[in-house]
């Protein structure tokens, strides 16, 4: 079998899977009116399946500085943050990072995806070893490939077991990367961190907490998980992305340990792409500025979230284990999920789905992402037409 | 081969035969892939479980170029003469 003939088999065995459900995947999104609404062919549908949690993709501040940059600085940087890509904005956002975390230094990269290729990549290498949750993000995956490190899973959201593994390692440990997520993408849960960091401060290790779909939606200020467990201080390296509550395209790591700067001199990641440009910098400095003011945005985005997850908790659906802004409904086969999402479409709702092996344990999930825009009504809405389907679909 | 190399040999094939369900007989040439049709994620949760048996770490990079059942067993075997 060729190189071609391979990705034909790829295609005829995702088609063999779901006949009707190509449609699903990379949907084109004609019009989009608002943070919460947008027009799919030729309805106008709710968004329930966008990042973008505290609502602020529309926010005038953060169109403002994207407009003002672009005039001052052009369309983008056309070089590498190593060369000629850093501007005063880039600087600027890594202080802002560095502030907002009273951390010592922060360090931008182009997109979220590099931010965790760039960093674990930088951190460890061959010999070294790395233990991920095994439920860990493709990004987090593949920054572990790249580095060349030993890489071993532990059982998802599981101390026990992460223990275990982790003591195995014996004096490896000294040269081990732990890697957690905030909130998991998939269910939504979230990391048992406190337990995570006393197993790292008992046997050792470097700790690293992709904040990636928390920064915004936990804690008071927004930081993410680390706040809302006041464990700030104990993880080692936190890396995040743009992408979400900040509503534009790009990544970060910040830490207290000096040696963070030394990546910017190793991680291919970092050096050989171009810098995100003025205008998606200027955005993401106004939303920043806006998620750690947003207090009342993170009101609004919870009072939806435990609302829509309570609702569907009572209809029956099976959930993730935490309410919050990512809800997932596990069903038990690709093609009653892909049945479902065809029917919130129809309803003119617009949210995920995902097959396996995209989600965990062979599970498929119809994945609602809540955000802080979203009206009572919008809400009321979509959890109202949860409950009609499930009784058509599921029971 | 050791009798630790045939207990490997014996619970790897006792594991994939209860994993896939399927009819193909599982021995030591059998392919994972083409013939059992094992994907990524089971594999990578029968890699745990291996590890727990036999209290070795086995990196999942390692895996790339196994193929077979006996390709697996000999990277189990040599993992763990060397812990």
């Amino acid at each position: 079998m060729n190189l071609l003939e391979k990705l034909d088999a790829a295609a005829a065995a995702r088609k063999a899977m779901l006949p009707d459900g190509v449609g699903a995947f990379g949907i084109p999104i004609e019009e989009v009116y608002s943070a919460t609404e947008a027009r799919i062919g030729d309805r106008r549908v709710i968004l329930l399946g966008t990042n973008n949690y505290l609502g602020l993709t529309f926010s005038p501040e953060c169109i403002r500085a994207a407009h003002e940059a672009i005039d001052k600085e052009g369309t983008g940087t056309t070089g590498s943050r190593m060369a000629n890509g850093s501007y005063f904005g880039h600087r600027a956002l890594e202080r802002e990072f560095a502030d907002f975390y009273q951390c010592q230094s922060a360090i931008v990269f182009t997109t979220g995806y590099q931010a965790n290729l760039g960093t674990i990549s930088g951190l460890v290498g061959p010999g070294d070893t790395v233990l991920i949750d095994g439920d860990s993000h493709a990004s987090i995956y593949d920054g572990c490939i790249l580095s060349g490190a030993d890489i071993i899973r532990f059982k998802h959201n599981d101390p026990a077991d992460m223990e275990k593994r982790l003591r195995r390692l014996g004096s490896r440990i000294e040269t081990t990367l732990i890697i957690a997520e905030g909130i998991y993408s998939m269910l939504g849960d979230q990391a048992p961190l406190a337990e995570i960091v006393r197993i790292k401060n008992e046997y050792g290790g470097i700790l690293l907490l992709d904040e990636a779909h928390s920064l915004g939606v936990l804690g008071e200020t927004g930081q993410g998980l680390v706040e809302k467990v006041g464990l700030l201080r104990e993880v080692d390296f936190i890396t995040g992305t743009f992408s979400k509550s900040l509503c534009s395209i790009g990544g970060f790591c910040v830490s207290n340990h000096p040696q963070l700067d030394q990546l910017r001199y190793v991680s291919h990641p970092y050096i050989f792409t171009a810098s995100p440009s003025p205008a998606t910098i200027a955005s993401t400095r106004a939303a920043l500025e806006l998620l750690r003011k947003g207090s009342h945005l993170r009101k609004q985005l919870w009072d939806n979230c435990t609302q829509l997850y309570a609702r569907m908790q009572e209809t029956g659906y099976q959930l993730g284990p935490d309410p919050g802004p990512v809800i997932a409904a596990i069903l038990d086969t690709p093609q009653q999920a892909l049945l479902m999402w065809k029917s919130l479409l129809e309803h003119n709702i617009y949210v995920n789905l995902i097959l396996p092996p995209a989600a965990p344990e062979g599970k498929s999930l119809v994945r609602c992402s809540v955000n802080a825009a979203h009206t009572p009504e919008q809400i009321k809405y979509v959890g109202d037409t949860f409950a009609k389907l499930y009784s058509t679909i599921i029971s | 081969m050791s009798e630790s190399y045939d207990e490997i040999m014996q619970l790897l094939c006792d594991r994939l035969s209860s994993m896939t369900n399927s009819s193909v007989q599982v021995t030591a040439d059998t392919n994972l892939i083409s013939q059992l049709s094992i994907d990524s994620i089971k594999l990578l949760n029968l890699i745990m479980e291996i590890e727990d048996t036999f209290d070795v770490s086995i990196p999942i990079n390692a895996l790339a170029d196994v193929q077979t059942v006996r390709q697996l067993a000999d990277l189990v075997q040599k993992i763990k003469s060397a812990s």
